[in-house]
């Protein structure tokens, strides 16, 4: 019971900034300059209204969906095959391949973020939702490889092996059998995938201009000449969290499910 | 488990390879070019070999942002990782507590890095912020803007609730992963709380604390959006950390072959770290199943 008791505590306490936000999200500029209040007294839906209508605001969030699906893609259709190597086979190299791929997730963004900008320009990929994907695998394929391989040391390698005797080619075996005994494992990976790309600012900014310009940085407009637009800040801020909520509920029963990872 | 040596599984690494040396060779290579290059235009270019490195090495104000870096991590990790840990301790286990308390534990991680440091920078305020406005209304004098000490309880605060749900999520998965037949038995034993925790579940959760702490450790390292965004560095320069001293020197000021030199001495620190950091930890680990 004590137990539950803290757990409730923290769980309040974490969502007072979130409330805070969604408290100013429907207020008007004035009432939120006026008076702190807790709740809004005068409660409009006009900031997501603003957003939700016009088109260089909404397509913030649909550029940004659409990288980090194009990510999540690319990352887990090269990462499942390598993971797959790392658990099961030793090769020339795989300590130093796998330490390497590791320190991609160590560089900072800030150090990449010029010349990402100029290589992707040189091959005419600049403000294009691809280079933004292609960018944050950088360090999202270390992170895929890392966990995946984790949750494949787990499946025996009788099943491969059965798989075999019984005729399975290894591309079948690989999609019709390994793939759903993992599932769990590609769920909590693509859960990580999301969350790592979707909340990166620096590469997603500096390789887009108009084009494929993400939600994080379309907001930055609402600091105009006349001050801070706060309720549409507020607003947009609110629906960034929102398509987040989306895929933790589908990966729920995954991270639920518990696993243990790391190379041993 | 015992893996067959086979150096066809080069075959499966090799997308990987592709994919991540496109994005990570090149740009290094092109960073490396400009930090041994004094560079005025696109074809007058002079070799300066290591002399953009000794200028960064002395440079007062980038020792000072590395200390502060320094600072920080260990700071945030020293908070997250024991409190990470005593969330996943109370997490509900079953039924649809369990998922609720899912959700609403992962949200703080969702949330673009610019937009926590937005929520964060609104909360300080004290004319409109809850934070703000409540220690000032209890009598503290509480301005991020002119205070550093301030502003540091802030950011370590901000990146606290931003992060510490990332090492109970891992906790928590890990703990759900132990079998019942390890609490059983500790039962049996009589055993106490704390020793359930200490010899049953904080071994099995060293994996995914190990995951835990070096992502942490990495990406508190390259902090950028949220300070830039909470304070902008300031006052002075009290929380500038290593990512924005670079980008105020590569963006700003346009110095690419120092900002260049610079970020590959960053780069080599991190890698430093995580090396020494990875190898005690597969090391313990190596040591720890040899004796089982």
């Amino acid at each position: 019971m004590k137990s539950r008791i803290a757990f409730i505590v923290y769980i309040v306490l974490m969502l007072l900034p979130i409330y805070w936000l969604v408290n100013m999200s429907l207020k008007t500029n004035s009432e939120i300059l006026g008076a702190l209040s807790f709740w809004p007294t005068n409660l409009t839906f006009d900031n997501y209204i603003n957003i939700l209508t016009d088109d260089s605001w909404y397509m913030g969030y649909v550029n940004s969906m659409t990288y980090v699906f194009m990510n999540m893609a690319i990352s887990l259709t090269v990462a499942l095959p390598a993971a797959y190597a790392f658990s099961r086979y030793k090769f020339v190299g795989d300590k130093h391949l796998f330490f390497w791929l590791l320190t991609n997730k160590m560089a900072p963004p800030a150090v990449f973020a010029l010349p990402f900008f100029q290589l992707y320009s040189s091959v005419g990929l600049f403000d294009t939702h691809i280079a933004v994907a292609l960018a944050h695998t950088l360090f999202n394929v270390a992170l895929a490889v890392w966990i995946l391989e984790g949750f494949m040391s787990g499946v025996p390698k009788e099943i491969d092996e059965t798989a075999y005797i019984d005729g399975y080619s290894f591309p079948r075996f690989f999609v019709k059998i390994y793939i759903p005994l993992i599932r769990s494992g590609i769920g909590v990976t693509a859960f990580f995938l999301f969350m790592f790309s979707w909340i990166e600012l620096l590469l997603a900014r500096t390789l887009t201009s108009t084009g494929a310009q993400p939600i994080q940085a379309i907001m930055t407009r609402t600091q105009g000449a006349s001050g801070i637009d706060w309720g549409t800040l507020a607003a947009a801020g609110v629906l960034t969290i929102v398509p987040g909520i989306a895929v933790v509920y589908f990966v729920r029963n995954h991270i639920a499910k518990g696993f243990a990872l790391g190379r041993t | 488990m015992n893996k067959i040596e086979n150096n066809k599984a080069w075959f499966f690494v090799i997308p990987v390879f592709v994919v991540v040396a496109f994005s990570a060779v090149i740009p290094l290579m092109t960073v490396v070019n400009y930090s041994v290059q004094d560079i005025f235009g696109a074809n007058s270019t002079f070799w300066t070999g290591t002399e953009w490195y000794r200028q960064m090495l002395r440079d007062p104000d980038l020792q000072a942002a590395l200390l502060r870096q320094f600072a920080f991590s260990f700071a945030i990790l020293a908070i997250e990782v024991p409190l990470g840990i005593g969330i996943a301790l109370l997490m509900p286990k079953k039924g649809w507590a369990a998922s609720a308390a899912l959700v609403l534990v992962a949200m703080p991680l969702l949330i673009p890095l610019n937009v926590v440091g937005t929520i964060w920078q609104i909360l300080a305020r004290t004319d409109i912020g809850l934070l703000g406005w409540s220690l000032s209304s209890i009598g503290v004098d509480y301005n991020i803007n002119a205070n550093a000490a301030d502003a540091w309880f802030t950011i370590i605060l901000m990146d606290v609730w931003h992060w510490t749900p990332l090492i109970a999520l891992l906790s928590y998965s890990g703990l759900r992963a132990i079998p019942d037949a390890y609490y059983q038995a500790a039962r049996i034993d009589r055993a106490s709380r704390w020793a359930v925790f200490r010899y049953i579940q904080l071994p099995k959760l060293s994996n995914v604390l190990v995951i835990g702490v070096l992502l942490r450790f990495m990406d508190s390292f390259m902090i950028y959006a949220e300070p830039f965004v909470l304070t902008g560095g300031g006052p002075g320069s009290s929380t500038t950390f290593l990512s924005q001293a670079l980008t105020t020197m590569a963006v700003g000021q346009f110095d690419l072959g120092p900002a260049a030199a610079f970020s590959i001495i960053y780069f080599l620190i991190i890698l430093a770290v995580s090396w020494v950091f990875y190898t005690a930890i597969m090391n313990a680990q190596k040591d720890k199943s040899a004796q089982q």
